[in-house]
């Protein structure tokens, strides 16, 4: 703080005359984690939705009719072994293993995809048999919610090839080692929100 | 850390005092994973097989296992602690669980005794089918 001697004639300053330094990137993974937080909400918002309409079928299917519990299980475990994967990747990255960095991302980025396969090929699955979103107020909520942590681990994927993409060229330069810090936060938040869903949509699903 | 096992374990990043340091140790997420495979587990297992059989019951099992595995995940992988960034990923945490607490509680809530007080018309039982 400053503090500015009143003497007469001198114009009084209400502002820190210069902003002392930060390093490049230094306040990154706060301004992260508000924004991982701000994202919660809008999961929170959507769980609510499903909580509240979870349980309106308008005599359509309900989750027993759809959900296939063992396919759930696969899924929850692709995320759960590219969360620790990705962990694998951050730690190669702290060695200064630029290769083993790469392998392990690549790993992580095929878990990622099987996720998603097995995920798309369970949506076409549900549409096909006419639980499509329009079908129920359930099935609404189920969409939206799933979809939206769906499109959230796409955009993740795409993210890591970039920034695979950018440790090949660049190498494990600061920037580069941000980021990656950064997705790792990401990644591993969304495999949280993912706890959320197996428990409440699935597992409690077909406890209803 | 004591002293000792830092110096056992130099390649460790268990030094405090740098700010980079925030990334866990091999052992810290394995315990992560391990634990995370049997919060995971247990759920599963508990719905598939019925081993419990009132459904409320299990339903709250499944959510306190679905808590804890949050907590776990929070600190081996994203590496949550109270003095990270001097403090501000924490209080963003508490403030963003006490939003998410108020707001789903509360729709969870209003719109249980919405339906409950919103009884079917004549009407509207008729098109059931």
């Amino acid at each position: 703080m400053t503090t500015t001697l009143d003497t007469p004639g001198t114009a009084r300053v209400y502002h820190l005359p210069e902003e002392h330094e930060h390093a490049e990137g230094s306040s990154t993974s706060l301004g992260f984690w508000l924004y991982l937080m701000s994202d919660c909400l809008i999961f929170a918002m959507l769980f609510g939705a499903y909580g509240v309409l979870g349980g309106n079928y308008a005599a359509g299917p309900s989750p027993k009719d759809l959900f296939d519990l063992p396919l759930v299980a696969v899924n929850t475990s692709m995320l759960l072994l590219s969360s620790i994967t990705y962990g694998f990747a951050m730690l190669a990255m702290q060695k200064k293993l630029k290769g083993a960095t790469l392998a392990w991302l690549a790993i992580t980025g095929l878990f990622g995809l099987a996720f998603l396969s097995i995920e798309i090929y369970e949506f076409s699955h549900m549409i096909h048999e006419g639980a499509t979103p329009q079908r129920s107020a359930f099935l609404s909520a189920f969409f939206t919610l799933v979809g939206t942590h769906g499109l959230h681990v796409t955009f993740g994927t795409l993210w890591l090839v970039t920034l695979m993409v950018q440790v090949g060229r660049f190498g494990l330069i600061a920037a580069n080692r941000r980021r990656l810090m950064c997705l790792s936060m990401f990644w591993h938040f969304l495999d949280v929100i993912w706890i959320g869903v197996f428990t409440i949509v699935y597992l409690m699903g077909m406890l209803r | 850390m004591s002293s000792e096992s830092h110096a056992l374990h130099g390649h460790d990043a268990h030094d405090d005092h740098d700010g980079a340091a925030e990334h866990g140790s091999l052992k810290s997420y394995m315990i992560g994973f391990v634990l995370s495979v049997i919060l995971t587990a247990i759920p599963f297992w508990l719905v598939m097989s019925g081993a419990i059989a009132d459904r409320q019951v299990t339903a709250i099992v499944i959510m306190i296992f679905a808590v804890v595995q949050i907590v776990v995940h929070m600190v081996y992988f994203l590496h949550m602690n109270a003095k990270s960034e001097g403090g501000w990923t924490m209080m963003a945490l508490i403030f963003t669980i006490i939003l998410v607490a108020i707001a789903l509680t509360g729709s969870l809530w209003v719109m249980y005794h919405l339906n409950a007080n919103m009884m079917p018309s004549h009407e509207m039982l008729n098109q059931l089918p």
